[in-house]
């Protein structure tokens, strides 16, 4: 990458370089909630990703065939964690804005350095946002909204948007400014650190929700007996797995979606073959 | 249901559709979802109760990748319209929900396919650097997205009220809808699945268990196991070597 950090190499024209207003970046903070309003099957979130860009393209580039061609380049398939998009989006803008003032980054540079980075931040991104803080605020609002307080949806809905704003508007600020840099520090400890620890939390979380918001109940008889007081003691299978760790089926069934996921069985059909169970254990008398 | 609340039923399942395929507002959540059909139909709290058990039915549900999951704003708002104007029960809202996110799923399979063609729109505009139409290009590709919600919401609200669907929704048989209820129960953890399955780290698994069996031995509440959670977190990051040491090889090998 050291290509990228040559900067503005043998241009001397200070007045007439090329550099994004404040206002620019504001205007990509704004377009970057919109990433994926046109996402397709071919290249993704790619006219989003232009479309985010076209306030720096119109300031560095005036040709016609200059924006052609950084048109066409922002163009491309691209695809990552949409809040963490934001910090590439701002590397981006820094090395059009080099690339304006004469530096030699050419076409490969520009997409190498994008593409590069759509791995590491999704895998960042999806752990963070989608696995711990959304399912984690989701679990707290909506345990509050079934009482039918407004406070369930409002918990949900402003810390999430406060956390998804900020990081958008920093990402892109600070992608410009520190350009690849920024990367590579964050990659060092601090990015790692934010992943693992959200991955235990969420998991953590994951854990105690499937033992207590999953319900199932096999009401299947076992023995009735008598006790010693006169009272009949009832003994089903489900008294029996409760009496072992409560949870137990929802931890097993749990880990069949895990493996059937895994096998790019579809989401959709373990829900509908769980509508089947469910009917058959009603009408057999095996579920409750 | 008026005039009025009928055309805010459509601007709201707009705004859930767009925000099903933005996912940035989280306007497709059930618990906003939900909770905005109720305000414009009059019934803010059913909308939210409904928005609250929906959102543990759907919690792990996400796109990631192209992966994609169930469609939960469809579900919301059609599920939301048939509770409050056509006074069925919450159960047998949470019911329909179900498989209307999946038909919902397929709508959204069939808009990113046709936003295909707006890709090579795109394409053409940037060849004559026109910024505006590739603008155009993005917005109705997105407007695309939010009809695939507004429509199926019309024709529901328009025939919800009336005497047909509710001798339809009534005729449903008590097996089905028991049947729906006890799956609801289990469906939770195709969520749980889907997220655990995307943080994809088998050495950090010991902290599932522990939440699965402090969770089954305490009534903890959700912001007792936050806490737990996060101290968890901290001490393990504090604790583990590969943190406190400095880094002698090369970062990219930790990539």
């Amino acid at each position: 990458m050291s290509e990228i950090n040559v900067t503005k190499a043998g241009v001397s024209l200070e007045e007439s370089d090329n550099k994004l207003t404040k206002g620019d970046l504001r205007s990509m903070f704004w377009r970057s909630w919109f990433l994926l309003g046109s996402f397709n099957f071919e290249r993704m979130q790619s006219i989003g990703f232009c479309v985010t860009m076209i306030p720096a393209i119109k300031r560095l580039y005036k040709t016609k065939e200059d924006q052609s061609a950084a048109l066409k380049r922002h163009l491309e398939f691209f695809n990552t964690e949409p809040y963490m998009a934001a910090p590439i989006m701002g590397i981006t803008a820094a090395m059009e804005q080099e690339r304006s003032n004469g530096s030699p980054l050419d076409d490969a540079t520009i997409s190498g350095v994008k593409i590069g980075l759509i791995g590491p931040l999704a895998g960042v991104g999806d752990p963070v946002f989608q696995g711990t803080l959304r399912p984690i605020l989701g679990a707290l609002g909506a345990s509050i909204a079934a009482t039918g307080s407004i406070l369930g949806p409002l918990l949900f809905f402003i810390p999430f948007n406060v956390i998804r704003i900020l990081t958008l508007w920093y990402g892109i600020n600070l992608g410009y400014e520190k350009g690849t840099e920024i990367v590579s520090e964050a990659s060092g400890n601090t990015l790692q650190k934010i992943t693992e620890g959200a991955s235990i939390v969420g998991l953590f979380i994951m854990g105690a929700l499937v033992c207590k918001w999953t319900s199932i109940n096999v009401p299947l008889v076992i023995s009735k007996v008598k006790g010693s007081d006169g009272k009949l003691v009832v003994t089903t299978v489900q008294t029996i797995l409760d009496s072992l760790i409560p949870g137990l089926l929802p931890l097993l069934l749990t880990f069949l979606c895990m493996k059937l996921l895994k096998k790019k069985v579809s989401p959709i059909a373990i829900i509908f073959a769980m509508f089947g169970v469910g009917i058959l254990g009603y009408i057999g008398g095996f579920l409750k | 249901m008026t005039t009025i609340q009928f055309v805010l039923v459509i601007v709201v399942a707009m705004i859930t559709g767009m925000g099903s395929v933005l996912d940035c507002m989280q306007t497709h959540r059930p618990i906003i979802a939900c909770t905005l059909v109720g305000i414009v139909l009059g019934d803010m709290r059913t909308g939210i109760i409904l928005g609250g058990l929906l959102e543990m039915l759907a919690l792990g549900w996400m796109n990631v990748g192209a992966a994609m999951g169930p469609d939960s704003a469809l579900a919301s708002v059609i599920a939301t319209i048939l509770v409050i104007s056509g006074h069925q029960s919450i159960p047998a809202g949470i019911a329909v929900a179900i498989p209307i996110a999946a038909a919902g799923q397929v709508l959204t399979i069939f808009v990113r396919t046709i936003a295909v063609f707006f890709q090579h729109l795109a394409d053409k505009y940037a060849e004559d650097a026109n910024f505006r139409g590739i603008e155009m290009v993005h917005v109705v590709a997105m407007l695309l997205q939010g009809l695939r919600i507004a429509i199926p919401a019309a024709l529901v609200a328009a025939i919800a009220g009336t005497s047909g669907v509710q001798s339809m929704l009534a005729k449903i048989p008590v097996p089905v809808t028991r049947g729906l209820q006890i799956a609801g129960g289990m469906i939770v953890v195709v969520g749980y699945a889907m997220v655990i399955n995307m943080m994809e780290a088998k050495y950090l698994m010991p902290f599932f268990f522990v939440g699965f069996s402090i969770a089954a031995f305490t009534t903890f509440t959700l912001v007792g196991f936050g806490i737990i959670g996060l101290c968890a977190a901290i001490f393990y990051i504090q604790l583990n070597p590969k943190y406190s040491l400095v880094q002698v090889h090369d970062e990219l090998d930790d990539l």
